[in-house]
């Protein structure tokens, strides 16, 4: 993709991660509003509104877009709300960049927040064999038992361990700890890991993240708008990949209790979390060798390196060698999740994805002070959720 | 065990043979393709716009592609006993169909019984109880242990 086709960051806004149970348009608002600030201009300005969404308790009044525009004030903008799992916030800003650059609008707010209730998110009572959430539920298969099936694979085909999974957590942590936004701002030990609950062998509970409260939000705009503000130097997206997987899959996958029959299709010899950045580094024309740092869904601390690998930062199976190298950390040669992760944030996920991209965005302007990846100059994010969404957004400068 | 009869917990997906169980999954007409749980309206094979279906019984015996376990009480509509005792889960790939089917792994054995790679077969085994019934469901035994059994 040319510079023709890159839109602007210009403001980024993100509140604390923690667990309060307000409104997620509180979170929403409060986003916006710094970004807005971060920006430098007015919310009257904002000519596109593009919300992440998550289903909450089946209730239509809670879109997302609307909700939040309505909090900050309804001044006639053009809403947009996007639901797509754990990749919402990715979507909503690729619905933005796609009316940036029709010439549809010149600047545009993308906002994600999210409120998670206590507990499991258990599915609706009754006999419902159709439902496959359902069906897993009955069997006895949890979410985490997924994250189990994922890290137990990577400990009997890499040899990896359950001390280098612990030590994902504890670099994560390390650095989080000088993140404010952060929810655990604790440094924890191989110890604290070790010594917390197994709860889907071989993953204890510090290996897997928490869900959180939170917003976040962006001010996007076109190149020329950028330029006419005097912020002609702000990171741009370079690219926004939301592909759906390819048939048939051969993993696993939430909230399905088989996978599909390669009998007659044969299986794409690149697994989904693969394909979902190489579209990405394609649309950008770069590759991974060009990757100053990322930010990847740590759901489990193995999965951070199934990422690391997905993303091509190095090859499969020798993620674990590069966390042992302290390659992965802050200071190394590919910086992963600089802003401590899920593992320091647990996941609010309609904001999730946009939280990725604000980090990014702090760190290619250089402001992220001890977790700071010096000399960043392009970042790329990566998650996936439910139901085939996924997807990778590259920031460069 | 109550001698309680048994009966499928979920109706239909498996056959009620108690030596020699099989899932029962439908096989596309048009591409071959097979579907666990049965698919009848429409094939998921972006080459295939087929809406015929067969039923088909699926393979008894697989590999393990991976395996972990539940150490914490999962939210209904599982049934839990009391107390609630850990259970491993493996995700077996059946060969003919190149398909992976998860489901809890048999006789209570638990993870350390278990590798990627290892053969497995499907038994049906209790899942819970209600007041009439004994709910089985299919489960996924270690090929090797089958003669220590009782059958």
């Amino acid at each position: 993709m040319s510079s023709d086709n890159e839109i602007a960051i210009i403001g980024a806004g993100m509140t604390p991660w923690g667990k309060w149970g307000k409104n997620f348009a509180e979170y929403g608002v409060a986003a916006a509003r710094e970004a807005l600030a971060d920006a430098g201009i007015p919310w009257q300005d904002i000519k596109f509104v593009s919300g992440g969404a998550t289903v909450r308790n089946g209730y239509p009044g809670y879109v997302a877009g609307a909700t939040i525009a309505q909090a900050l004030g309804w001044q006639g903008a053009e809403v947009n709300t996007s639901y797509a799992a754990c990749a919402s916030g990715s979507q909503a800003l690729a619905a933005a960049r796609t009316k940036i650059l029709a010439g549809q609008c010149d600047v545009a707010l993308v906002v994600g927040a999210d409120t998670t209730p206590k507990g499991f998110l258990a599915p609706a009572k009754g006999y419902r064999p159709e439902d496959p959430d359902w069906v897993r539920f009955y069997l006895g298969v949890t979410n985490p038992t997924y994250f189990g099936l994922y890290a137990r694979r990577r400990m009997d085909l890499y040899g990896d361990t359950q001390d280098e999974f612990a030590a994902v957590k504890v670099k994560n942590a390390a650095i989080g700890l000088h993140n404010p936004r952060a929810r655990y701002k604790k440094a924890f030990t191989a110890e604290d890991v070790a010594a917390s609950a197994m709860v889907a062998d071989p993953l204890r509970l510090m290996d897997i993240c928490a869900t959180s409260d939170g917003g976040a939000a962006l001010i996007v705009c076109s190149v020329d708008y950028a330029k006419k503000i005097g912020k002609g130097d702000a990171p741009r997206v370079a690219a926004i990949s939301t592909v759906t997987p390819t048939f048939a899959s051969s993993t696993v996958e939430m909230p399905d209790i088989a996978t599909d029959s390669a009998a007659a299709a044969g299986v794409d010899p690149i697994a989904y979390r693969g394909q979902i950045p190489l579209k990405a580094y394609e649309e950008a024309g770069i590759g991974p060798e060009d990757v100053s740092l990322a930010e990847v869904y740590d759901l489990s601390t193995a999965l951070e390196l199934d990422w690391i690998e997905d993303l091509q930062l190095c090859g499969r199976g020798e993620a674990a060698s590069l966390l042992r190298n302290g390659d992965t950390s802050v200071g190394g040669k590919i910086p992963v999740n600089a802003s401590g992760g899920l593992a320091c944030f647990g996941e609010a996920v309609p904001a999730q994805a946009l939280a990725q991209v604000c980090e990014l965005t702090w760190q290619l302007r250089g402001e992220c002070g001890e977790r700071q990846v010096e000399g960043a100059k392009v970042g790329i994010t990566a998650n996936q959720g439910l139901f085939g969404h996924g997807s990778s957004v590259i920031v460069k400068r | 065990m109550s001698n309680k009869p048994l009966v499928p917990a979920i109706e239909g997906w498996h056959t009620m043979d108690m030596d020699t169980p099989h899932l029962i999954g439908t096989q596309c007409t048009g591409c071959g393709t097979y579907f666990f749980p049965k698919q009848d309206t429409y094939c998921k094979n972006p080459n295939c716009d087929c809406s015929e279906f067969e039923e088909v019984e699926l393979s008894r015996s697989g590999k393990i592609w991976s395996y972990t376990n539940a150490c914490y009480k999962p939210p209904e509509p599982f049934v839990a006993a009391e107390p609630f005792e850990p259970y491993a889960l493996a995700a077996v790939t059946l060969e003919k169909e190149q398909m992976t089917i998860m489901a809890q792994v048999a006789d209570d054995l638990g993870v350390e019984a278990l590798k990627v790679g290892m053969e497995m077969e499907l038994v049906l085994q209790p899942l819970h109880e209600d007041e009439e019934d004994t709910k089985v469901t299919w489960k996924w035994r270690p090929v090797s242990t089958q003669s220590g059994d009782a059958a």
